[in-house]
Formats: structure tokens, sequence, C-alpha cells
């Protein structure tokens, strides 16, 4: 019998759809029957007592949760964000209900022997109710109390070996694609990036010093499966610079249609013979790509990179071999001026151990914006209000026309004296001779 | 120039007990500003130091981190961390 009724939530469950209603009852029953015998650290009827607050916040149309507080663990400025119920007396067992974000590791590879660790450490001292993953990538731990926060940190650090996530107004937990593990267009070792940037930039991940969120991803090629230049202040994007690999064998294996387009995705229905100029040529966005007598050209001073031929054809197409990436800043979520897109600041970087230069960049963005940005001002909202070329100035990089969003929509430039040649003295005499007055 | 951190620790706990009362909490930038010579991440080097002596606190919403000294404000009275 469920502590609360809750017949709003249980309208929820009646969808075709999986319900996270179904999850949490069945999280509370586990808990209830307790069969592997768990020594609880916090109130056993949490998941009762989250359903039982949420049917009352569907009935009353208002949040009972109380967000944000000072608690965390000592040190850290990050990883836990306090959650309490405004009406404990009613709900005992969420009366904290503090969340706990945990790293992922990169391209999260895991294994069930870290699984099981941690959630054996998440049943006994939270409520054993997760999120996997949160929005930035972490693994997310709902619900515990705060005389818990310590000893999940100690255990998860020393049993598990695994360190909280980013919160706050901080770096937030880096996150990559799978990179060269499994994908053979990665241009770029997105997880060996991604873990450097992890260790270097500890301090900035822990303890608070920004306006606001920063965060970092890392995409090893255009596919872009952590689709980091929508979701990331610094996307890290894989590109090659020379020229897509054609083997023209294989090219008139997928026109023959002995290779299925697409490596067989899109196979649930009859699309008809592939038809590489419908497929292919024509749906190339820089109109670099020809087929004629059985041979496929494709001009690659005009390729965007966009992968589509690639991804269409992959036995006949792979990428160049003069491999790197490109670095793009800003992207943003809603709050000021909307949803933002990151924009292009280093063309072509080379991707070498120790990554250096990449770290160089970030440097140089992380004090302007520390100095400049405003208080809850993501790095895109001051990219913005203070214009492309003053990140261009703190980055020390030159511009150049692929800096270029939209043609002819903003044409001035201000150029410094000292970017240009002179002279830029001149004489007014010899200027009259040529120009009446 | 570099900053001296026992007296820059003192300034900012000057700082924050003046404030207390009107305003327990402070946003990173508010630290800079007494420091206008300082680079951001010297100020944070004493900040941090200020917490692992337990002068001073964070405060989360989740999305942004505010400083205050241990114990002011509202917060530690109304979440039961008393």
């Amino acid at each position: 019998m469920a502590k609360h009724k809750t017949p709003l939530l249980d309208e929820l469950e009646s969808g075709p759809w999986p319900s996270f209603v179904s999850d949490v009852k069945q999280e509370a029953e586990v808990r209830a029957k307790n069969e592997k015998g768990v020594e609880y650290q916090i109130p056993v009827e949490v998941c009762e007592d989250l359903l039982g607050v949420l049917e009352l916040s569907y009935n009353d149309g208002e949040t009972h949760w109380k967000h944000g507080g000072i608690v965390g663990v000592f040190g850290y400025g990050g990883g836990v964000i306090g959650r309490y119920c405004d009406q404990p007396e009613m709900f005992p067992g969420v009366a904290h209900f503090h969340t706990v974000r945990v790293a992922q590791p990169t391209a999260k590879y895991y294994t069930t022997e870290f699984l099981n660790k941690i959630i054996d450490i998440w049943d006994m001292r939270g409520s054993g109710l997760t999120n996997m993953h949160g929005s930035t990538g972490d693994i997310v731990f709902l619900g515990t109390t705060t005389p818990q926060l310590e000893e999940v940190f100690y255990e998860l650090t020393h049993d598990a070996d695994v360190d909280l996530g980013g919160s706050g107004s901080n770096l937030r937990t880096p996150a990559a694609c799978l990179g060269m593990s499994r994908c053979e267009y990665a241009c770029y070792d997105a997880q060996a990036l991604c873990y450097d940037m992890t260790m270097e930039f500890q301090d900035e991940l822990h303890r608070p010093a920004f306006p606001y969120k920063f965060k970092f991803k890392f995409d090893a090629c255009p596919n872009s499966c952590v689709c980091a230049l929508a979701r990331s202040d610094f996307s890290v994007v894989g590109i090659w610079k020379d020229e897509i690999r054609i083997d023209q064998e294989a090219v008139a294996a997928y026109v023959g249609g002995e290779f299925k387009p697409n490596a067989g995705a899109h196979s649930g229905r009859d699309w008809g013979a592939f038809d590489i100029q419908k497929e292919v040529v024509d749906l190339c966005p820089g109109k670099c790509i020809k087929y004629a007598d059985g041979k496929l050209e494709i001009n690659d001073k005009e390729c965007m990179h966009c992968m589509h031929c690639i991804n269409t054809m992959p036995r006949a197409l792979m990428i160049g071999n003069d491999r790197g990436a490109s670095i793009l800043c800003g992207a943003k979520a809603p709050i000021l001026d909307g949803p933002q897109l990151s924009s292009l600041l280093v063309p072509f970087i080379k991707v070498e151990e120790p990554f250096d230069e990449i770290k160089e960049v970030v440097e140089n963005i992380w004090d302007w914006w520390m100095e400049e940005g405003k208080n809850r001002e993501r790095l895109g909202e001051t990219m913005r209000r203070m214009g492309f070329q003053k990140l261009l100035e703190v980055t020390g990089i030159k511009a150049d026309p692929r800096h270029v969003q939209e043609p002819r929509h903003n044409p001035y430039i201000f150029w410094k004296a000292e970017d240009v040649d002179g002279p830029w003295e001149r004489d007014v005499n010899e200027y009259r001779k040529r120009h009446q007055r | 120039m570099p900053i001296d951190m026992d007296s820059a620790k003192e300034e900012i706990m000057a700082f924050l007990e003046k404030k207390t009362g009107a305003k327990s909490k402070f946003y990173f930038n508010d630290f800079t500003k007494l420091f206008p010579d300082a680079k951001g991440r010297e100020v944070k080097k004493v900040l941090t130091a200020l917490v692992k002596e337990e002068k001073v606190e964070y405060w989360s919403s989740g999305s942004t981190t505010m400083y205050g000294m241990t114990g002011a404000g509202k917060q530690g009275g109304a979440e039961h961390e008393d």
C-alpha cells in the first residue's frame, strides 16, 4: 500500500511511453522490501515521499522544493546542489534531497563492476534514484541528506576512483565523443584531450571563480556526436584540411547496389535503388561534388566538411590525412538573447600532446571573461556584448574570412593603426595640390 | 602586481564583516573589485584559502555560485544545518 495517494502521477503511467513514476514506485518497493539487507542511511520512505511531494505540487500548481544552498563537500564549490522540501513534516523522507553530480568516465565507458560499486554506495547513502545522464553528461545522484554528502564523496573517490562533477560557476564536467576508441572518422583523440583538460583544470572544475558556468566539449569529427558546437562555451571539433580520400571502385559498388548506402541504416522501408546524383551530389552544401562517367570528383576547396557524402558512402569516402580540430566558442541555451551556436575562433589547430596550444587559447579566454564578464553572463553573451573582434584581440588570433558568419550583415571593421601599414601622417600641402578646398 | 596573501585575507574578511547584515552572499566579481591590480586567479587563491580555513563558504544555486562568511545570513538556520 503506497504511503501517499498519487492519482495525478498515476495518470503519467497510462501512456505508451516509459514513465519515471513507475521507476520511482519500483525503487520505493525495493527499498521497503530491502531483500539485500542494505543498511539505509537516509529514510527508507524517501521515494514514497518524493512521489507525495510531487503529487502535492501538481495539486497546488506550485513547487514545494527550495533550491540551492551552502551544502557541499569540504573544499569543493561544486558537485552538490542543495535541495530542501518546504513541507518537511508531511514528507520527512525528502526534507533534504540534495543532488550529487558524479563525473562520467570520458565517452561514458564503464564496467558493470564500476556501476555496481557506485549504485551500492547510492542505495545505502542516498535514494537509489539516478539520472543517467544529466544534460552536461554527469552521472546524477538524486536525493540524499546533508550528513551523507561527505560519506558519499569519500566512498566515490576512495572505492570507485571517481570524482564529483562540476556545478555552479565552475568549469563543468568536460564531455567527449567515443572518438578514436570506436570511430574511423575521428580526426583527433577526443578522449585523450578531454581527460587531459579535465586533469589540467581541476581547480576550475571544483573551485568556482567564473562569472557563470563554462563548458568544454570535444567532438572528434564534424558529425558532432556530443553536439559540442551547440552545447558548450568552448567546442573542439575534429576536422581535416586536405582532400577527402576517394576509392573509385567502392563508389562504383555503391552505384551498382553492391554496398548499401548509409552503412545499411534507414533500411526500414524500400527507398528504391541508390541514386548518387540525388542522394549525394545534389545534397552537397558546397556544391563541390561531381559524378560523371563513373567517376566521383570533389573540389575540396569548397568542401564545408558537413560529412554527408562520407556518411552516405563510408566505404568509398574517407576523411583526409592532414587532421586536427577547429575551436568554436560561445554556444549556450536560452535565458539572455535566446540560444546561440558557437562561432568559429580557430579554423585549424593540430591536436597533439601536451595540448599546450589549446590550453593557451582557453586561458586567454578565461582571463578576459573573468575580468569583463558580468555576473551570470555566459561567454557567448560577453562575445555578443563586446564583439567578436575583442575575442580575437584577447586570444591573439588574426581575423580570417572564415570568421565571417553572415556576409554583409555588418560591413564595418575597425582596424587599429598598428594593424594596418601606414603612412598615417600626411602633408596637407601635398594633399591640397591634388584636392581643391 | 602579486597580492600579499595575509593582507588580502584580512581585506576580504573586513569587507564581508562590514557588509554582513545587508547582504550575506557575494559574487566572485565583488572580490576582484577589491584588488583592481590583481588577476582574478590570484583573488581566487585567497578565497580558496579562506574556504579551507572555514572562514568563508560557498553558496550554490546549482547554476551560479556565491561566497559568504561562514554562518552568515539566513541560509544555515533555514536549512537546519546548524
